[in-house]
């Protein structure tokens, strides 16, 4: 069972590998969008390398959820 | 002929022999050869086994995470417009850029992205492809990239005619500029698909050079141990303006684009007219646009690609189109054929023959051809005073294009 920070943490080796995010930045508070500047077919793709990494089903009606780096740890923390 | 002249301002590179246009150039001139042994495992398993493979990787220049967004054709079409935009000096030139337009095509596409993915598709599901499929693989891609990339906002054109796309996107943006529509066109070709799929095809075809033991001596236009062309990747990009807006902004002009012709054989979808009858066309057509004679016409940059087939019907063209008097050369010998960037990369080495007043080397052209009755600069650049000199390329499908280069 992945701690918050632990999730947090694999997400954002996600995001730098996706999308160039630096690893620095991500932080639960901070929007995918807004903050954090992932485009939607980059989102794609870090849902499909996080279903992978965390070994969790994220169904695309849920994905429009997660808005920010917390929600995507909730779900993933809820449901691996 | 048209009153609207047209030059051109910028050129950029990225290809077998270096990675910008000064380094291809010096290749060129030096009668290096870009031609090499694949060292990739599926190379084994073929019958042809040699490339010219780009000389810089096009993620040395570009950043990791959007490489993973772009085909190998997309990115470098983008290293060699970029190129040529910063030569043009437009940059800073406040140019509107509705009034800024883009002809790029590539003669096969995406379709290294296509069977990456569609591997991906039948290992690991459809969960798997890329988002960034659609986007990679679309043969108006490398246009539409370097269009976003400029801001261009006066039309972003991609066209497809195998062989002639170069030289076919500098003849769109010559016909862009003259009609009104742009000031400016980044015109160019680009070719990326080093892929077994494609080998095989054209191997099976009987179109390319087995000489495998001795790549550097595979493309030998005009010998006669030709034995088929040299699969060649690269980009080449060209800045085409209108010479009124170029002369106002003070730009440094290498040449003027005065003409260019096009035509279609209407015969086969791989062989060319053996009379050239197509070609001869579209050369007499480019010189009559660019309001010369044949007599003017000092060099030619040939299609020539290293065929048994294909190289010797060029040579009949050229003598009925312009004379037996230009010093003629097959820059294919050191690049290999780049395909749908084959136009765009042999119209800036006529460009920069006409500035510098030489004509590039054919290598490896030993033994030629007992057709072979015009001059031609074997082995050694030869200095020679060029006021204009003659692209050719032709494409499968019987796609012809010519155009004339002058000197402003």
């Amino acid at each position: 069972m992945a701690t918050r920070d632990e999730i947090t943490s694999g997400l954002a080796d996600i995001l730098e590998e996706v999308a160039g995010v630096n690893p620095d930045d991500v932080a639960e508070g901070k929007s995918f969008t807004d903050d954090l500047d992932v485009d939607s077919l980059s989102m794609v793709e870090v849902v499909v390398a996080a279903e992978e990494k965390f070994g969790v089903k994220i169904p695309d009606n849920e994905v429009q959820n997660l808005k920010t780096v917390g929600d995507a740890v909730s779900y993933i923390e809820a449901n691996h | 002929m048209s009153n609207v002249d047209v030059v051109v301002t910028g050129l950029g590179a990225t290809t077998p022999l270096g990675g910008d246009v000064a380094s291809t150039w010096d290749a060129l001139l030096a009668g290096r050869s870009g031609v090499s042994r694949l060292t990739t495992e599926w190379a084994e398993r073929l019958t042809v086994k040699i490339a010219a493979q780009l000389k810089v990787d096009p993620s040395e220049v570009i950043d990791r995470v959007r490489m993973r967004r772009l085909d190998r054709s997309e990115a470098i079409a983008l290293i060699a417009a970029k190129q040529a935009w910063a030569d043009s000096g437009l940059e800073d030139a406040g140019l509107d850029k509705e009034r800024l337009a883009v002809s790029f095509g590539s003669g096969i596409g995406g379709a290294t992205t296509l069977l990456n993915q569609d591997d991906i598709l039948e290992e690991s599901g459809q969960r798997k492809v890329s988002p960034h499929t659609v986007p990679m693989l679309m043969p108006n891609g490398p246009a539409a990239w370097v269009g976003i990339d400029l801001q261009a906002r006066a039309g972003v054109h991609a066209m497809a005619s195998a062989c002639a796309t170069g030289a076919e996107a500098m003849s769109l943006g010559l016909d862009i500029i003259r009609s009104g529509r742009a000031d400016v066109v980044v015109a160019g070709g680009t070719e990326a698909v080093i892929h077994p799929l494609p080998f095989a095809g054209f191997a099976n075809m009987r179109a390319m050079s087995t000489r495998n033991d001795e790549p550097e001596k595979a493309s030998r236009p005009w010998d006669k141990g030709r034995d088929g062309f040299v699969f060649g990747e690269g980009s080449g990009a060209i800045v085409l303006e209108r010479a009124d807006h170029a002369k106002a902004r003070g730009a440094r002009i290498y040449a003027r684009l005065a003409g260019a012709g096009i035509t279609s054989d209407g015969f086969d979808i791989v062989q060319p007219d053996p009379e050239c009858k197509g070609g001869i066309r579209a050369m007499t057509k480019a010189i009559r646009d660019a309001g010369l004679t044949g007599a003017d016409i000092a060099h030619v940059n040939a299609h020539a690609t290293s065929t048994p087939a294909g190289d010797m019907g060029e040579i009949i063209g050229i003598k009925a189109a312009i004379g037996t008097h230009p010093v003629i050369t097959s820059t294919k010998s050191m690049s290999g054929h780049l395909l749908g960037a084959a136009g765009a990369l042999e119209s800036i080495a006529t460009i920069l023959a006409i500035r510098d007043n030489v004509v590039p080397p054919t290598i490896n052209l030993d033994d030629p051809d007992d057709r072979l009755d015009l001059d031609v600069a074997a082995h050694k650049a030869r200095p020679l005073e060029i006021n204009a000199a003659m692209n050719n390329s032709f494409g499968f499908g019987g796609h012809n294009v010519a155009l004339v280069f002058t000197r402003v």
